[in-house]
């Protein structure tokens, strides 16, 4: 089979790209291993709700027009919405279809698939960045008797042994399902690395309002200092719960969750916390002040809003005089480990080699200038902060689309699909 | 790296730019990052004993330092011993101390903060009943460590605190100190 475009992932990136694609008469599909928005059908638990806000789901030529633009998606209404947004758009998907290589094939590309083979000009990787959960190294050493899982597996308390559970990682999985379990009658220990605090509302508008009424979402990939220093980042310490409350290691220690440093170790049966707890809370209680000083700025410069409380400062973070730096899981009843340590994308079909030493795609904004005819989507800070949003992936797609017409029209002069 | 305040030159001592340049460097050539530090010590008599520090690896080939340096340790007289040194866990918050100084100092260039001064106090607590074997279920090492950094810059509080807060971020001892780390003794 022959198309000039393949797009592999029918998420919310792949699905961008399909809209721009089509306005732009490129002939593509977009292969699928499941159905649209499977990450969100088959790897997430089941309280979840979206982090970003009901309107803030853009997608070109699509947005919600439902009655609770501030209300969060719970996970059905996420896999509709975005299967609404591949029929609505009439995006060719291919469901069901698995692709198990990606190589070069003369001046383009051949895709490999458990449904037949494909041959393009292009090629679009949007399967995600979130495809494998990243466990640290001394998971191997968790003690016989104690459950080990990772968030994809994780789905609700019942799930979860009577007794203590270790909840790895303090981001936006780990501190959602350390809040989960205790109020379900776990006893729970969060084991804080750094982290990025955020209040879910500052002056009345949600924190997502702020960040984009105020162009920080839009920050380009191009213009920031450190930029492998943002695209390393934690996600950010949010809910979106029905109440819109503000989740963060004080609401947790509120309820009874204990917090330790980060899970340095584990021997013999005890698990080693890093004494670094009060500087991780320290630093992320500095960085969140820093990004409320500059919405302050930002309303200082922009008046006229309305609607939008006096500035106010939020407590820091509280830690005990001496958090626990051994902890014994059998006599301290820890039953189940939870590693919400992150995620990595599966890149074990890719068979061009654009992978850097962390098995990562090197990209130019997307482009992948190794391998003329590649673009990449979906990865955090790809060419702005939101693009790893569903309202961020337009952005990117109408950039790259552009670009990918541009290398169509210098490659192939005769062969070129283009309307004028 | 630039900012409007062109004009006034911050210059706390610590080249930035060669540290962010080597930054640069060894991300694309890892083997030159890998150091190695060493230390050899002598027992002098009693308690006390006698570091010397002069090589280490690094780059890819053997360093020196500008010269030889020595450290003396033993044990204070409340001990039993003859106080020719300060004792190892002092120098240890020494090390540590000294460590995250150096990085508020490069923390500030970097950020464009003038220090004017800079003073740590450290205490840390200890039971020696862990180190006489008194009691098995006293540890032999700190309770905790206090440090209290008195900064005079021309910078807010608030970013007096974020440099003191990322100098930790970015400090081996620190590091050392708060989580595990193998260690192996031989006999040769």
């Amino acid at each position: 089979m022959r198309t000039t475009t393949v797009i592999i992932g029918a998420g919310q990136a792949g699905l961008a790209m399909s809209w721009w694609l089509a306005k732009h008469s490129i002939d593509h599909v977009v292969l699928e291993r499941g159905e649209p928005a499977n990450s969100w059908r088959t790897e997430r638990w089941d309280s979840l709700r979206l982090l970003t806000p009901n309107w803030q789901s853009r997608l070109p030529g699509y947005r919600y027009q439902g009655s609770d633009p501030d209300g969060f998606r719970t996970m059905p209404e996420t896999i509709a919405f975005l299967s609404d947004y591949a029929k609505a758009i009439a995006a060719p998907v291919r469901s069901h279809t698995t692709v198990t290589s990606l190589r070069r094939h003369v001046d383009g590309y051949e895709v490999t698939t458990d449904k037949g083979n494909w041959r393009c000009d292009t090629v679009v990787i949007a399967s995600g960045a979130c495809n494998i959960a990243q466990v640290p190294s001394v998971s191997a050493s968790v003690p016989d008797g104690v459950d080990s899982l990772t968030t994809m597996q994780y789905r609700n308390p019942d799930q979860i042994a009577d007794g203590g559970v270790l909840v790895v990682g303090a981001s936006a999985s780990g501190t959602q399902i350390a809040d989960e379990l205790q109020r379900a009658g776990r006893s729970v220990t969060l084991a804080v690395g750094e982290h990025v605090r955020i209040p879910r509302v500052y002056r009345g508008k949600d924190i997502q309002w702020w960040m984009d009424a105020a162009g920080v979402l839009d920050e380009r990939y191009d213009t920031i200092d450190d930029i492998v220093r943002v695209r390393n980042l934690p996600s950010l310490q949010l809910a979106g719960y029905p109440d819109r409350r503000t989740i963060d290691l004080n609401s947790l220690t509120e309820i009874g969750v204990k917090l330790a440093g980060r899970l340095a170790g584990i021997n013999h049966g005890k698990g080693q916390f890093s004494g670094s707890l009060r500087n991780v809370c320290a630093l992320a209680d500095l960085k969140m002040n820093r990004l409320l000083n500059s919405i302050d700025e930002w309303v200082a410069e922009n008046p006229a809003s309305e609607g939008i409380d006096a500035p106010h400062r939020f407590d820091a973070t509280e830690v005990e005089e001496s958090p626990a730096l051994l902890v014994d899981f059998s006599r301290s009843g820890i039953k189940t480990i939870i590693w919400a340590t992150g995620f990595r994308p599966d890149y074990s079909w890719l068979d061009v080699p654009v992978l850097d030493r962390k098995g990562l795609v090197r990209h130019d904004g997307g482009v992948v200038t190794e391998s003329p005819g590649m673009y990449l989507m979906g990865m955090p800070f790809l060419r702005r902060r939101k693009s790893t949003l569903i309202d961020g992936v337009g952005d990117d797609a109408r950039d790259l689309s552009a670009h990918l017409v541009a290398h169509i029209k210098a490659t192939s002069p005769l062969s070129t699909p283009l309307v004028a | 790296m630039t900012t409007a305040t062109a004009s006034k030159t911050v210059d706390n001592g610590v080249n930035v730019e060669a540290l962010l340049g080597a930054r640069e460097a060894l991300i694309n050539a890892p083997e030159a990052a890998k150091f190695k530090w060493r230390a050899s010590v002598t027992w002098v008599g009693g308690t006390h004993s006698r570091s010397t520090i002069d090589g280490f690896y690094g780059l890819g080939e053997e360093q020196k330092h500008r010269s030889t340096f020595t450290f003396d340790a033993d044990h204070p007289e409340v001990f039993a011993s003859a106080d020719k040194g300060a004792t190892p866990v002092e120098l240890v918050l020494a090390g540590l101390a000294s460590c995250l100084t150096a990085g508020v100092a490069a923390v500030a260039q970097n950020r464009e903060i003038q220090l004017r001064s800079v003073t740590a106090t450290l205490e840390a607590g200890m039971d020696i009943r862990g180190i006489l074997g008194a009691d098995p279920d006293v540890r032999n090492g700190f309770e905790g460590i206090k440090v209290t950094y008195t900064i005079d810059a021309d910078a807010s509080r608030e970013d007096i605190e974020a440099l003191v807060a990322q100098s930790q971020k970015r400090s081996a001892v620190y590091d050392i100190i708060t989580n595990p780390t193998n260690v192996t003794v031989e006999v040769a």
